[in-house]
């Protein structure tokens, strides 16, 4: 009989109150661990390696739009000096050509960005160069796609993407970048 | 009068607390979920620059993370104060990057390979040099996507 007693005593519930403060303490801890970064960045498309360099001689010079950053960080577009806040419009102004002017890109198809830079140049001038660029072409997928679908480039379907990106492709070619300081 | 004067002797009962833990492991396992524990030590000193047309990483697993940037105080002593890149955690030079990449592949299931991406984190103040140098390499290896990681600001 006694021995039943003892057993009943043993099952009784496990008292759960401390459960709160346990859960709370490990909270706590990831709370302070965590770093919701958020990672983001430009995505961009490498050029598969080939030992023969591309000739950009070939092309049409009104085609293209040269970019050259020297080791100063300065900008020089199609030769003349520019400034980095001026390159987005003047890039847009380039690809669409709306005038039809004879120095401008013949059609949005033909127009090629190429980018040049110097092994001095600062990566971020770099990097806000390749992001005005981008930029133009952003800006202008997202006029065409609010003229031909009345919504946002980022919120059409796929197909609808596509078509943007066959009339306005997105080409920015980088050439190897010059050596003149040595570095 | 009599009526009232129960209801109110009767509604004062302890608010029960047993649902409380499970909120707090609900929380508790939203943020184990969210958190990522950063498997590399830095070694470099990186400070990305600002860009406004950035895009969300979309498979986290897939991504190899590239840190360039001038060696912290700590190991200057012994590696100088010239841009270094970092691989894992270890300095590494660009010419280890292709079997760093190949190593990388093989953990990775072959439907998912070219889904790979590398997130260049980059310093501020490295020169170009360097970095081309680091992408003739990705693209010798045939890592052709990468990200320039940056934070989201307006260029002025």
């Amino acid at each position: 009989m006694q021995l039943k007693k003892k057993k009943e005593r043993v099952s009784q519930e496990i008292n759960a109150g401390s459960m709160a403060d346990i859960a709370f303490l490990l909270l706590i801890f990831f709370l302070v661990t965590t770093t919701i970064n958020s990672e983001k960045g430009i995505p961009v498309k490498l050029p598969p390696w080939s030992d023969e360099e591309v000739d950009p001689t070939q092309l049409n010079t009104r085609n293209v739009y040269s970019v050259l950053v020297n080791y100063n960080n300065e900008l020089l577009v199609r030769g003349e000096p520019t400034q980095i806040t001026d390159l987005r419009d003047n890039a847009k102004e380039f690809i669409m050509n709306p005038e039809g002017r004879e120095d401008l890109a013949e059609k949005p198809t033909k127009a090629i960005v190429s980018l040049k830079n110097d092994r001095g140049t600062k990566y971020e001038t770099y990097l806000q160069v390749y992001n005005e660029l981008k930029g133009a072409y952003n800006e202008l997928w997202d006029e065409m796609a609010e003229r031909d679908y009345q919504k946002k480039y980022e919120d059409l379907p796929k197909n609808a993407k596509k078509a943007i990106q066959d009339v306005i492709p997105l080409v920015i070619s980088e050439a190897e970048p010059v050596d003149t300081q040595g570095k | 009068m009599s009526k009232f004067k129960k209801k109110r002797g009767n509604s004062t009962p302890a608010v029960s607390t047993a649902s409380l833990p499970d909120i707090v492991f609900m929380l508790l396992f939203f943020f184990m979920v969210v958190t990522v524990i950063r498997n590399s030590e830095l070694k470099v000193d990186v400070k990305v620059p600002i860009a406004s047309e950035l895009k969300k990483i979309e498979n986290k697993s897939l991504v190899t993370y590239m840190y360039i940037g001038k060696p912290m105080k700590r190991f200057q002593a012994e590696r100088g104060t010239a841009p270094l890149l970092q691989l894992n955690d270890k300095f590494a030079k660009p010419s280890e990057i292709p079997i760093f990449i190949e190593n990388k592949k093989l953990g990775v299931a072959e439907k998912d390979r070219d889904k790979m991406t590398a997130s260049l984190r980059v310093d501020n103040d490295v020169t170009m040099g360097f970095i081309t140098d680091v992408k003739t390499e990705l693209r010798k290896s045939g890592q052709l996507k990468v990200n320039y990681a940056a934070s989201q600001g307006d260029v002025k």
